[in-house]
């Protein structure tokens, strides 16, 4: 199957048969193939942003893990409370592999999880006594923990628990900032909701509350990283050898003093734009900061990006950022040199959460790589705005895609590479398709920058052309084996 | 382009070059991080007496427990009966953090749906997820039983699944006669072995209940030497091949009830197939009518268990996990009991080998200060282990240990089994104490060994304790849960674990004069 418009519809239409009557007519509206009427005007049909359908194992997480798994949890000089049930902390325990400096449990507070642990009295009478104990509790066991975030749970908004009031009484007496959070699960249709909630805590209790001690021309911030893998100290390094100075990143490997002197910057630089759009909006409008989005998966995105960067400076900036592509190419150039080869016209079906589906289309792109499907977990109309002017005519577009779907599409397609989560990884290892982790690099990375694509390209040499795919048998085609004679 | 250019590095190495040292520092000055000085005093202050008696007197916090909540526990329970489909009614985002958990210790998929309940369904409740959800999810992954258990949003606002399902029928989503068995399980009760015990009681009453099948022990078709076994909540599958071969050397017929080892064990053919083994659904109705029921978890399965020795009114024999040679010993002879039949010879071999195995080990196990953390039933076993090979428990921490079993809760049996070992006069157990008190007992009185999950790596670390990784969850390290623990066989795969666990120390330890070739 290959990227005939014709044929992919009608392949979407044959999937989508198996659901029943109302889920297919909200399944057909999550999926577009990309035609040159799309392509061009990004016009974009794909219904998104909106509820799953109740019972077909969506990709989809929810609003908490929006907000303490992407957003806040790697800010690691706070303790961010699990407040409700002891679940929700434990599954989100270590699980993204945002890397932060520091000691774990005395300045770095990231691979903990700290919760409420909810019992049945606490949903009967409220948790709000006990929250403002822990609070308390919490800065005898973390003496430098800079501030504190509530992270709330399915319960805490269900019961009414006023975690804003007992946020505010214990900032006042523990002197630090702490930060209620609504991010209970039920909110929103996906982590979507989660980011911008995160986004507005940020906004409202950490924004603008620390000044630096000097400011200068070159001063950005990097928004929307959350470092997997090490991804922002890849991205930072590119940034700093061009001559600008990162005051703040976000929020992979951040702190809270850097949340709190972002404001200062002349440049928002945003990676994730899906989860921090709200942010750069906000400053621009209260600090008037101009933000830009940049891309920095694959060499011709990188120099893209960083040429865009660069022409918002002077000269200066702009003379070292063609130095710097000078001295980085022919090593980009060796690794394409390398891999392209192997990687030829494979084809690439993605389905991650709401960024990399787009932004890693370049990278794939460079090594000779095809995408002929791709989506999103949580995006919205934007994004796929975004998207559909990247791809090819024919490239499978979809929405919130269900694990049946990837299944279908994957075999009909006769799909080379698949790159989604964990949740989905096991089951193209059944059928033995090469899959890589695009949530979480696979326990690898880093990924973003020049240091980034050397990883990116050889894991992908590595998943694609490992010969552990040969020695899967597949059903169809095994034949009995006669004996010899 | 030479090699070296195209020399690709790892994070552990790249990160470690003198340029990313440097940007590590410069990024510092917007960090306003602690001086060093104070970061070094607080982590010395973490370590300290003073600090270990504030940890344990903290009363509301928690902080790095060792447990999940109960419908992760539901999902795997459902998942050990032939094409069910776990179902889980609630937030959608609570089935796709049990998928994931499942997933990253089992390295294999976890089939399960959610009816994705958002705010209108936390206003007017989620009946019309759920009708929806089971139409979408018998359509489009064709289970032969959905099994529906609750989250806490569901459970706050009173979700009721019996009626819901019932008008399901109702409204024809699902015939009258399809099987959907369900449970509540709120996740502020209890903890993922509650949830376990609360979905195979939901799945054994509901099938058992619908056959119209009177139980009459030893009286079905199949009895004479019939058992029912029951593994509980079984990280493991190794652990059921293990059983399934003693079973077999016994050669009694059988019924595992909950057998989630097919679907966490299954074959990459080239097709991916959502189902894969677990107990027949048939069967069930049938295990009513079986001699008796072995259960390996007894406080896992506390109401399963209630359930069967009352309502099935069947012979039952509780144990914890069959760790070690007299943990084993203890279930052949359980089932010998049961069943009548002799201990077969080829495992009185075994354990002959095994024993063998444990005396050649033992001067490197004995007097091993032990730190051990698991749910109750590991824990009961584990600590039989190490007082069988000399090796002395210190801490033992159990989150969720706060559960009984014919009025014996387990902190009572735990202590009372170390009290009648001189190798277990120093042991401590805490219950419902978590891996921020064990890093602060791991430095204040240290031992040679920590056994747990990996949740346990970072205590480990700060106290410099080697860890050997048993339990649930285990992510760090691969193919660990497809090693039986228990049995014979088990106890020699945990003796080989925890006994090169020491070599290799006395190896990464040594003074130069004693890097001795023969150990």
């Amino acid at each position: 199957m290959g990227l005939s418009i014709e044929e992919n519809q009608k392949l979407v239409e044959e999937i989508l048969e198996a659901y029943p009557k109302k889920a297919r007519k909200d399944r057909e509206k999550h999926f577009q193939v990309a035609d040159e009427k799309a392509i061009d005007c990004s016009t974009c049909a794909v219904k998104s942003n909106i509820k799953s359908r109740p019972g077909v194992m969506t990709p989809r997480g929810c609003a908490y893990a929006g907000s303490k798994g992407v957003v806040w949890g790697p800010i690691k000089d706070m303790v961010h409370i699990s407040h409700g049930p002891v679940g929700c902390g434990q599954y989100s325990w270590g699980s993204r592999r945002n890397f932060a400096n520091g000691t774990l449990g005395i300045d770095n507070f990231t691979a903990m999880q700290i919760t409420s642990d909810f019992q049945e009295t606490d949903i009967v009478f409220g948790g709000d006594k006990k929250l403002a104990v822990i609070m308390r509790e919490i800065t005898e066991m973390f003496p430098l923990a800079k501030g504190i975030s509530v992270q709330s749970e399915c319960p805490v908004g269900l019961i009414g628990d006023d975690i804003e009031a007992v946020s505010k009484k214990m900032s006042k007496e523990l002197e630090m900032p702490i930060v209620p959070v609504r991010c209970e699960g039920f909110r929103g249709v996906s982590q979507s909701l989660g980011h911008h909630i995160a986004n507005d805590a940020i906004r409202d209790f950490v924004m603008g509350r620390a000044e630096l001690a000097e400011t200068g021309p070159y001063d950005v911030n990097i928004i929307g990283d959350y470092n997997i893998g090490g991804d922002a100290w890849a991205s930072r390094i590119l940034l700093e050898e061009m001559g600008l100075r990162v005051i703040a990143q976000w929020s992979g490997d951040g702190s809270l003093n850097e949340l709190e002197v972002a404001h200062k910057a002349k440049l928002n630089l945003i990676h994730c734009h899906r989860s921090m759009n709200y942010m750069v909006d906000h400053m621009e409008k209260a600090y008037g900061i101009p933000w830009l989005e940049y891309n920095f998966f694959g060499p011709t995105k990188t120099y893209e990006s960083l040429r865009a960067i660069a022409a918002l400076f002077d000269a200066t900036i702009q003379e070292n950022c063609e130095q710097m592509i000078a001295r980085y190419k022919p090593v980009m150039d060796a690794v394409i040199r390398k891999y392209r080869p192997r990687l030829e016209n494979k084809t690439v079906m993605l389905m991650i959460g709401g960024l990399r589906s787009r932004h890693t289309i370049g990278a794939y792109e460079d090594l000779g790589m095809d995408i002929v499907a791709s989506g999103y977990e949580f995006a919205h109309k934007d994004d796929y705005e975004k998207m559909l002017p990247m791809l090819a005519e024919g490239t499978i577009v979809m929405d919130d895609p269900t694990a049946y779907e990837l299944e279908e599409l994957t075999k009909k397609m006769n799909i080379d590479l698949v790159g989604s989560g964990v949740k989905e990884k096991y089951v193209y290892h059944k059928m033995g398709v090469p899959f890589r982790q695009m949530h979480s690099w696979d326990y690898s990375g880093p990924y973003h920058g020049f240091d980034g694509f050397k990883v990116f390209a050889k894991d992908m040499d590595m998943t694609v052309n490992s010969p552990v795919w040969d020695l899967v048998s597949r059903k169809g085609k095994m034949e009995p084996e006669e004996a010899g004679v | 382009m030479s090699r070296d250019e195209l020399n690709i590095k790892d994070n552990t190495s790249l990160f470690k070059e003198e340029r990313y040292v440097q940007q590590r520092e410069n990024k510092k000055q917007f960090e306003a991080p602690c001086s060093e000085q104070e970061t070094a005093e607080a982590l010395a202050y973490s370590k300290s007496a003073e600090y270990m008696e504030k940890n344990f007197n903290r009363q509301n916090v928690v902080i790095n427990p060792h447990k999940a909540c109960q419908p992760l526990g539901s999902v795997m329970a459902a998942l050990g009966f032939e094409k069910t489909l776990p179902f889980v009614h609630g937030s959608q985002g609570c089935n796709a953090y049990f998928r994931s958990h499942l997933s990253r210790h089992f390295k294999e998929p976890t089939p399960s749906v959610s009816t994705s309940m958002t705010e209108d369904a936390a206003v007017f409740g989620g009946m019309n997820n759920l009708i929806d959800g089971l139409e979408n999810s018998v359509a489009l992954y064709k289970p032969e039983m959905v099994a529906i258990c609750t989250t806490c949003m569901a459970e706050v606002i009173g979700d009721d699944l019996n009626s819901f399902i019932g008008n399901a029928r109702i409204k024809g989503v699902i015939s009258e006669e399809y099987p959907v068995a369900y449970c509540n399980t709120p996740s502020f009760v209890g903890s993922h072995i509650t949830g376990y015990d609360a979905m195979i009681k939901g799945i054994l009453s509901y099938l058992y209940t619908r056959s119209g099948i009177e139980s009459k022990p030893g009286s079905g078709a199949e009895s004479g030497e019939k058992l029912n076994v029951m593994l509980g909540f079984e990280p493991y599958t190794g652990n059921f091949a293990e059983l399934r071969k003693i079973l077999g050397a016994f050669d009694t017929k059988y019924t595992i009830l909950g057998d989630h080892s097919g679907n966490y064990d299954s074959p990459a053919t080239g097709e991916y197939e959502y189902y894969y083994g677990g107990t027949k659904l048939a069967d069930v109705p049938q295990a009513a009518n079986a001699l008796a029921t072995l259960s390996l978890q007894k406080y896992t399965l506390k109401k399963t268990q209630e359930y069967i020795s009352g309502t099935w009114n069947q012979q039952l024999a509780a144990l914890s996990t069959p760790l070690g040679i007299k943990g084993t010993d203890t279930l052949l002879a359980t089932i010998s009991e049961l069943t009548g039949l002799p201990i077969p010879a080829i495992l009185t071999e075994e354990r002959g080998r095994v024993v063998d195995a444990l005396m050649d080990s033992h001067p490197y196990l004995h007097g091993k200060r032990v730190a051990l953390v698991g749910d109750p039933d590991l824990l009961i076993g584990l600590i039989g282990f190490c007082l069988e090979t000399g090796m002395e428990p210190v801490h033992i921490i159990c989150s969720n240990g706060d559960v009984d079993f014919n009025e014996v809760k387990f902190k009572d049996e735990a202590e009372a089994l170390l009290a009648a070992s001189p190798y277990g006069t120093e042991a401590t157990v805490h219950v419902g104490k978590d891996l921020w008190h064990m890093r602060s007992l791991l430095l204040n009185d240290k031992v040679d060994l920590a056994i747990g999950s990996s949740h346990l790596k970072f205590a480990a670390k700060d106290a410099e304790v080697p860890l050997v990784r048993v339990g649930f969850p285990i992510f760090d390290r691969h193919h660990m849960h497809r090693y039986p623990i228990i049995g014979y066989q088990g106890t020699l795969n945990l003796l080989s674990l925890i006994v090169n666990t020491i070599l290799q120390q006395l190896d990464d330890h040594n003074s130069g004069f004693n890097f001795e070739l023969v150990r």
